[in-house]
């Protein structure tokens, strides 16, 4: 996304002036946790209006809790609503981008001029070169080079034509070159801007299955504090030191894992626009979590693992040819060769030895399917490159013995040999393979160690497979694999219990899509493809799987993290508020306020404050999520219990401390 | 402590710990056999099917339905005992509250006794609603932890096992024997097993006096290695005829870690696991051993307050000085501070010294025994708790390692993290709510002995024993009056059955899932790092809950006697 992500004055404001409006319970009652501070709220604020009408002493400290516990929730009702104003604010520059688009609308041999957002799903519209593509659609005729730097950033054109697996087009790129007839593929309000919309704005998002999970356990642990705050004024009776309302509703509040509470909502939203921000548009929020889960990674070798086509890599001269005479001639016979495999022998030609001009005053021999080689004819000399049966013929020989093994063992280790000869001599072969993309190694071993296993998916031959397999660092390959089998393949891993990601972008991969549990659908995929998909790439880059396996798992990360924060904040705030209750009944009680907090007030006003104070506190974090390491779980979780477990109970011991002195300073309690 | 007491101590830790792998695969191999000629003899007897296998609820009904049986049959032999036979001296019915409490007080194994057995129950009384209930108790319990171990062990099932299967083959083949055997050795220490009642004696200062004797070697027996507790006679092990030897004492402490102690072997036997169950026994034992180190280092300190009167010192060179208050001479400080804890522990609630005598910290680690109840806890049920203790530790952490937490390659989501949290609300519920209603009510308040937080103790203690079905007491507490003798039955029954069901269901539901393979995205749950996760999160959530209730009691006594003060 070429959009920048910066937190500005228009985010800030809109999202306070949400964060009030979401203080209706009919709001906070979907967030059962801050639903109990806002009744606790509720309540203190009623007695700080008795203790006002009746000149309590007590007023200011009840006022200043009041004060504090509101600022709790709008702390709690911010954080979301900045989460959602980010999101919502990338969507409507989006969005902005689409504006006043028009569409040429077929309608049998005519054709008429409509807004582009009154097309319908169905609708059949042309679009020609310098306009823009008015709706999200599938062409069905002619090609098209166009400019998706609008949706994807990425400046350098794509082509997408009728039939195969790149026929898609987006609402607000740009026809460049050519002229398509499409048919629109979605109606309004349902395209994927307006999805991601609807998912930041939470119309569509639901709570995901892990959310509702640490939701429970969070209305758990509410519950259980409940029980002990509401049990504590018999005990308190009898122990001779009632507790005033005010006090065990801080102390409810203190416990119950607000901090969390207050900040779930954020995570989640800001985990999809993180996806959003690597130009993955995901149908839930579901979608990225489960991603986090994968165990296996289908990847299909073309286009993923391999550039498209196969490359010249290197020259294998016959016995006496030297290895230039091989390379020129391979050269200019692959002049006149436009397929790609033809320009990297020419390119890797000229790299190695620096030919001057083509010769003049001959005429080439262009690359044919039907001719299975290309070459060129002089006075003096015919020079041909091509596959070895083709060029044996053109020979008119059996290849000699040494050439014959060479392209024996360039087979055997899965490259393409390519024979090249100059009149009825051979001169030795080109050896092409597939180029494995720079890079993946690394990525490959880095999902080694977050336990997930690669497997390569090809029609090619075993041989060739396992040695692209082996090059990539890849776990596993599955050679000369059918549509049918890849689907066969990923019920087998989901039977033993894993789970399955794979990108693809064509009609046949639909299947396969709708079975695995994360499924990135390439962009420029077919609209078949895009249905049965639960995500979709804007860059249409299939390695792009493994950023959002990475983005699934920050999310649950930030959730754990900021739980087991929460949960250990609650040890310092008992340290604060258990004296400051009882030292009243029983003096010798003060041996427990290790932090020497000044009096009893201002001990529950410090834990209160802190309590406040830690979520706008770690509001970043949460939306930016808690940086993911893939050091095996076992290390990662270790550190991460260190961090926020061991930090978590320290952190409030030093907070309330320097609050409560704050507090001391201004004489406030 | 001396160099008695330091050997005593690793001797039996030795004894304890070596004997929990064997005896684990001992029960790996009863549950995982075939059936005996006795047990198809029992199945055809009671018109069984031992090969139909049941759902967790049909498990759940099975065991509630026979629990229930066998507690009407209790209750009523001692509500109308002064009717039935075999009642020689004549003893009159128990009122229905105290009949109540003592029945729900067996079926669940808790032992709570709110009667004075020698006193009042006869023969008939003492073999139905006791040594029977004692024994349908703990086999209970072992049967509803082999559900639980099934929905982890099995990989898409649909079915937990037969209720009656893992009932009757726990009794005859471990209980039973293992009884016989304990009984046997107890009978060689002293301990009395005679159907002869009433022995007079004439001792040489004039007089008679009158001993109640009995099959006193049995009930111990089944007292200890089901970790009921409830004793023949009042005083428990401390009266010499239950336990008379420093010896007998350990036996009894071992019976009690017996089966307890080699659940977690038992468990990683079925899951083909030996390092998960010794990580499991881990932090079983370092639990178990802190609260033991934390009770003898309290017990060897006197009260500066009786420190100043002159009493305190040892009666021997080789005893360890301490607190001798409410403590038997024959066990000195180690052995009491070592059978406390493990009583406590392990939840059998026999004690052999007045716990109540306890200085407050000793207290302490009682209470946190029994609100966790789980290191090792009691007959099963303890073992099912701390597996319930890691579902919830390991989703909560387990976040942490960016994948939906799994536990034994259980996957934990929204159901199975339900069923765990409404199995943990009921002991804060149960004991926090009902100390509370104590202290509300003038019935409640009246019938607290002490003053101040030793009183409150008491109460707090008293459900606390309640709930974890425990079954030890404080003294001071009027235990028979009406308002505790309903209250603390009730407790007993909701405390035993209401963590239990949804551990079913969470059987239930875990045992339809597949065993997800472990890869290097897995949290390993048998290393290090498991054992440091479980201890922080049971000990951190426990203390949340129950920091306040314990503050008033047990905390500011000891901060209050460490001045020289006392309640």
């Amino acid at each position: 996304m070429v959009m920048g992500t910066f937190i500005g004055r228009e985010i800030i404001l809109p999202a306070t002036k949400r964060a009030f409006q979401m203080l209706k319970p009919r709001f906070l009652a979907k967030n059962p946790v801050m639903f109990v501070v806002e009744v606790g709220s509720l309540i203190t604020t009623l007695i700080m209006f008795r203790d006002g009408a009746t000149h309590d002493p007590d007023f200011s400290f009840t006022a200043g809790i009041t004060a504090w516990l509101w600022l709790t929730l709008l702390f709690a009702n911010f954080s979301e609503a900045l989460a959602e104003a980010q999101g919502k604010a990338q969507a409507a520059s989006l969005r902005s981008s689409r504006q006043d688009l028009v569409a040429r609308l077929l309608e049998g041999e005519t054709s008429r001029f409509v807004p582009g957002d009154q097309l319908r799903k169905g609708d059949l519209i042309r679009i020609v070169a310098g306009e823009m593509v008015p709706g999200d659609g599938e062409i069905e005729k002619g090609a098209a080079s166009l400019d998706e730097s609008a949706i994807t950033g990425e400046s350098a054109p794509v082509i997408r034509e009728a039939g195969g697996d790149r026929t898609g087009v987006t609402a607000g790129t740009k026809v460049l070159a050519g002229e398509v007839t499409v048919r629109i593929s979605t109606d309004p309000g349902h395209t994927f801007i307006d999805r991601m919309i609807g998912l930041v704005e939470g119309a569509t998002r639901q709570k995901s299955p892990n959310e509702i999970a640490l939701t429970i356990l969070l209305v758990g642990l509410t519950l259980i504090f409940l029980i002990v705050v509401a049990s504590l004024p018999a005990m308190a009776s009898y122990s001779g030191s009632p507790q005033s309302p005010t006090v065990l509703i801080a102390l409810l509040v203190c416990l119950i894992p607000t901090t969390i509470a207050g900040l779930l909502p954020a995570i989640g939203i800001a985990g999809i626009f993180r996806a959003f921000k690597a130009n993955v548009v995901a149908k839930s929020g579901k979608a990225i979590e489960v991603a986090g889960d994968v165990d296996v990674l289908l990847l299909d070798k073309t286009g993923t693992i391999t550039f498209g086509n196969r490359q010249a890599f290197g020259f294998h001269p016959a016995l006496n040819v030297t290895e230039r005479a091989l390379a020129e001639a391979a050269w200019i016979s692959s002049l006149s060769d436009e397929t790609p495999e033809g320009k990297s022998i020419a390119e890797l030609s000229r790299n190695r030895f620096s030919f001057g001009d083509p010769p003049a005053d001959c005429s080439y021999v262009p690359y044919t399917p039907q001719l299975r080689m290309s070459g060129v004819d002089s006075k003096t000399k015919s020079v041909r490159k091509g596959a070895s049966d083709a060029i044996e013929t053109f020979v008119g020989s059996p290849l000699p013995e040494d050439v014959s093994r060479i392209i024996a063992e360039i087979g055997n280790s899965g490259g393409t040999p390519l024979v090249v000869a100059e009149n009825r001599t051979v001169l030795g072969v080109v050896h092409l393979k597939d180029i494995v993309k720079p890079g993946l190694p690394e990525r490959f071993r880095r999902l080694r160690k977050m336990g997930i296993q690669s497997i390569m998916i090809t029609g090619d031959n075993p041989l060739t497979a396992a040695a692209i397999a082996k090059e990539a660092g890849l776990d596993d390959f599955f050679a000369q694999a059918r549509p049918e089998e890849k689907m066969n393949l990923i019920r087998k891993e989901q039977e033993k219990g894993r789970l399955v990601a794979m990108s693809g972008d064509g009609t046949n991969d639909a299947p396969s899509l709708a079975q695995a549990d994360v499924a990135l659908v390439m962009n420029s995929g077919t609209q078949v493809a895009k249905e049965a998909g639960n995500m979709v790439d804007l860059d249409s880059d299939p390695t792009k799987v493994i950023g959002v396996v990475e983005i699934g798992k920050q999310l649950l990360i930030t959730r754990g993290a900021l739980t087991t924060f929460s949960v250990a904040n609650d040890v310092a705030k008992y340290f604060a508020i258990l004296p400051a209750m009882f030292v009243a009944a029983y003096p010798s009680l003060s041996a427990l306020n290790v932090m020497h907090l000044a009096t009893p007030k201002s001990a529950v006003m410090s834990a209160i404050i802190f309590n406040a104070v830690i979520i706008p506190l770690l509001i970043p974090l949460a939306l930016r999520g808690v940086r993911y390491r893939p050091i095996g779980a076992t290390r990662l979780l270790a550190v991460n219990l260190l961090v926020y477990g061991v930090g978590g109970i320290i952190a409030p011991f030093v907070g309330i401390k320097l609050i409560d002195m704050g507090l001391s300073a201004l004489h406030a309690f | 402590m001396t160099y008695h007491s330091i050997s005593q101590m690793i001797v039996f830790f030795l004894v304890a710990g070596l004997s929990a792998p064997l005896v684990g695969r001992y029960l790996a191999w009863i549950y995982e056999g075939k059936d005996t000629a006795v047990e198809r003899g029992t199945y055809r007897y009671l018109g069984i099917d031992p090969d139909s296998e049941m759902t967790w609820k049909t498990y759940g009904q099975t065991l509630l339905a026979s629990n229930a049986l066998c507690f009407l049959i209790g209750f009523m032999v001692l509500w109308f005992q002064g009717s039935l036979p075999f009642n020689p001296r004549h003893l009159p019915s128990l009122s229905a509250p105290v009949a109540f409490n003592t029945a729900a007080s067996f079926v669940t194994n808790t032992n709570w006794q709110a009667y004075a057995g020698e006193a009042q129950l006869s023969n008939l009384s003492q073999m139905i609603s006791i040594t029977f209930l004692m024994f349908v108790g703990a086999a209970t319990g072992f049967s509803a932890l082999m559900a639980i171990l099934r929905g982890f062990v099995r990989s898409r099932g649909a079915t937990v096992g037969n209720f009656w299967k893992d009932f009757f083959r726990f009794l005859y083949r471990a209980f039973l024997p293992a009884c016989a055997l304990m009984a046997l050795i107890l009978v060689e220490q002293g301990v009395p097993q005679t159907l002869k009642e009433i022995r007079t004696l004439h001792p040489v200062d004039g007089g008679t006096q009158t001993l109640v004797l009995g099959p006193v070697a049995a009930l111990e027996s089944v007292k200890n290695l089901g970790t009921n507790g409830g004793g023949f006679y009042n005083a428990n092990a401390a009266h010499p005829f239950e336990n008379p030897t420093p010896l007998a004492n350990m036996i009894e402490m071992f019976g009690m870690l017996t089966f307890t102690f080699s659940l977690p072997f038992l468990f990683g036997r079925l899951l083909k696991r030996s390092r998960q169950a010794l990580a499991f026994f881990a932090v079983i034992w370092i639990l178990y051993a802190g609260g033991y180190g934390l009770m003898q280092y309290s017990e060897q300190s006197i009260a500066p307050a009786i420190a100043s009167m002159g009493v305190g010192s040892p009666v021997s060179e080789a005893m360890t000085p301490g607190n001798m208050e409410g403590k038997e001479t024959r066990f000195g400080i180690t052995q009491t501070s070592l059978f406390s804890n493990t009583t406590i522990a392990a939840t059998t609630g026999a004690v052999d010294a007045a716990m109540d005598s306890l200085n407050p910290i000793g207290i302490g680690v009682a209470l946190f025994h029994m609100f966790l109840n789980e290191e090792p806890g009691g007959k099963g049920v303890g073992f099912a708790g701390f597996l319930k203790e890691a579902v919830l530790a390991i989703f909560l952490a387990g976040l942490m390692v960016g994948r939906t937490p799994e536990f034994l390659g259980k996957k934990i989501e929204p159901r199975e993290v339900k069923l765990a949290m409404l199995s943990s609300l009921v002991t804060p519920v149960l004991v926090l709510g009902l100390t509370g209603l104590a202290l509300l009510l003038p019935a409640g308040k009246a019938g607290i002995d002490n003053p101040g937080p030793h009183g409150f103790s008491e109460v707090l203690y008293g459900y606390a024993s309640g709930n974890a079905n425990n079954g030890s007491a404080m003294g001071g507490l009027a235990a028979s009056s009406p308002f505790y003798a309903v209250s603390i039955g009730i407790e007993m029954l909701f405390g035993r059955y209401l963590p239990l069901l949804p551990l079913l269901a969470l059987a239930g539901s875990l045992v339809r899932k597949p065993i997800h393979p472990r890869t290097a995205g897995t949290f390993e749950t048998d290393g290090f790092l498991f054992v440091v996760l479980m201890l922080g999160f049971m000990v951190v959530v426990t203390a949340l809950t129950f920091l306040p209730a314990m503050t008033l009691g047990p905390i500011v006594e000891h901060m209050f006697m460490r001045t020289g003060g006392a309640f």
